[in-house]
């Protein structure tokens, strides 16, 4: 799989009468990982669903891969929503393999494909565990693992650990940064906290509060964490 | 075991107080049979009974597996066009406040005696709660799944049938118990506007009332035991939605 890039253009969006994002520039490069932090509610998250080409934007420009069509901004991304969205009738192994049934794939090809990745990942021993049994970590971990076995060469990444406590937040990070290591791909994460971003990405973009608008743009080797602190809060 | 067979003991407390009232007043068993008389006509009518009861069940079950396949129908084609919902709802809603026992004549002047006219009517009754349950659970469903799965190669069809129905299923199954605890007394009321030989026939005589008592319980019990047969075969085929609740 080719890495490709993400470029976003002016990107203006509103909710009915609520401007959420006030013309926000994005660059992804092919192969990096981007974290975009912002205040809760600042349309973070509306960014993704533009990028994935679920929502529209009202105005601007954004292409995956050089792609501009909607449909094929859908081919490219993978999404990782905030709650694991899990299918509760199905297992930990099939809701990881759920990407290659969609496309086709016989349940034991999507399973042969998964269960090695299970194994890898902290997840040995619960492949067949549905995933009411799991811990909320687990269940975020099967659900990144859901979004790797998409197979595609993007994914979005919607605040994968808001919904954890500190702890379990701190080894998932961990974790996800490993999974990574082992599996790279171009990665546009969204959170809330500076120091997830830090940890995670190359590359971090500050948004300010609605109507979002694109206050700093720094590289997580050379920004320190008070540099963004200061910029998210204006 | 204490707490689940609470019924039991109260069930038994209700039955002694009533043969004990009937028995210590003396009230004549044209006014209120006592629970004895009720098994004692059980028990000397089994043969015509269990002839009438099963006749009346076929009615319960076939209209009601005519109303489920008919409900899910509808409740997936109302689902699928916005347009079509909003066309035919409120209909569908009007209509319930059309009495069956109205109707049912004129369904058996259409349709003849025979079995139809009361699958028919037993049907009309049912389809309404599992076409609204199941709707219901349909459009709750929370589109950020549909979402997730867009961008998880899923097509359209593929969500309806691999993410919202398995998500309504639960609601429908509720649709289809509250249903079949209607099914015996449409039934019945089928049964009252056309000849039968369900068990209608035996509460008919008004005045034998350890007979009404005893097809009443039998109907009861057929009723209890189609609600407890869904109940069963949700658990069997959804065994995810119990461990949610």
């Amino acid at each position: 799989m080719d890495a490709i890039g993400i470029t976003a253009r002016g990107l203006r969006h509103r909710y009915g009468d609520t401007e959420t994002l006030a013309g926000v520039d994005l660059e992804v490069p092919a192969g990096a990982r981007v974290a975009v932090v912002g205040p809760s509610g600042c349309g973070k998250s509306t960014l993704l669903s533009i990028v994935a080409g679920l929502d529209a934007p009202a105005a601007g420009q954004v292409a995956v891969g050089g792609e501009d069509d909607p449909d094929e901004r859908l081919a490219r991304c993978a999404l990782m929503p905030q709650r694991d969205l899990l299918l509760p009738w199905r297992s930990a192994l099939d809701n990881a393999g759920i990407a290659l049934e969609n496309a086709g794939r016989p349940r034991a090809d999507a399973r042969a494909a998964a269960m090695p990745l299970f194994d890898r990942f902290g997840l040995a021993g619960f492949a067949g565990s549905p995933p009411g049994s799991l811990s909320g970590g687990m269940r975020q971990r099967v659900a990144f693992l859901r979004t790797l076995l998409a197979g595609k060469p993007v994914l979005l990444l919607d605040e994968p650990f808001a919904s954890l406590d500190a702890i379990t937040r701190e080894d998932l990070q961990d974790w996800l940064a490993e999974a990574l290591a082992a599996e790279p791909r171009t990665v546009l994460l969204v959170t809330h906290d500076v120091d997830e971003a830090l940890k995670l990405a190359d590359r971090v973009v500050v948004l300010s509060g609605r109507p979002a608008r694109v206050v700093l743009v720094a590289n997580a080797g050379s920004a320190g964490r008070d540099d963004l602190l200061g910029a998210l809060r204006g | 075991m204490r707490s689940r067979f609470g019924w039991v003991i109260v069930l038994a407390a209700l039955l002694g107080a009533w043969e004990l009232y009937v028995r210590v007043r003396g009230i004549p068993d044209y006014l209120l049979p006592a629970p004895t008389d009720i098994a004692a006509a059980l028990w000397d009518e089994r043969s015509t009974l269990a002839g009438q009861a099963l006749v009346t069940l076929r009615e319960m079950v076939v209209g009601l597996a005519a109303a489920v396949a008919t409900g899910l129908g509808a409740a997936i084609v109302l689902h699928r066009s916005e347009t079509l919902r909003r066309a035919v709802y409120p209909l569908l809603v009007a209509s319930q406040s059309v009495p069956v026992v109205a109707v049912a004549p004129i369904l058996v002047i259409y349709l003849g005696f025979g079995l139809a006219p009361k699958v028919l009517i037993v049907a009309l009754v049912c389809f309404f709660p599992v076409t609204v349950a199941t709707l219901d659970a349909l459009r709750a469903v929370d589109p950020e799944h549909r979402r997730v799965m867009r961008t998880l190669n899923a097509s359209p069809r593929r969500i309806f049938w691999h993410v919202e129905m398995p998500f309504a299923l639960p609601g429908a199954f509720s649709g289809t118990r509250v249903a079949a605890s209607y099914s015996a007394v449409a039934a019945l009321f089928a049964e009252y506007a056309g000849g039968s030989g369900g068990l209608a026939e035996s509460m008919r005589n008004g005045l034998d009332t350890p007979l009404v008592g005893a097809a009443i319980t039998l109907l009861a019990l057929m009723s209890m035991g189609l609600f407890a047969l869904v109940t069963l075969a949700e658990r069997l085929a959804l065994p995810w939605s119990r461990r949610r609740r």
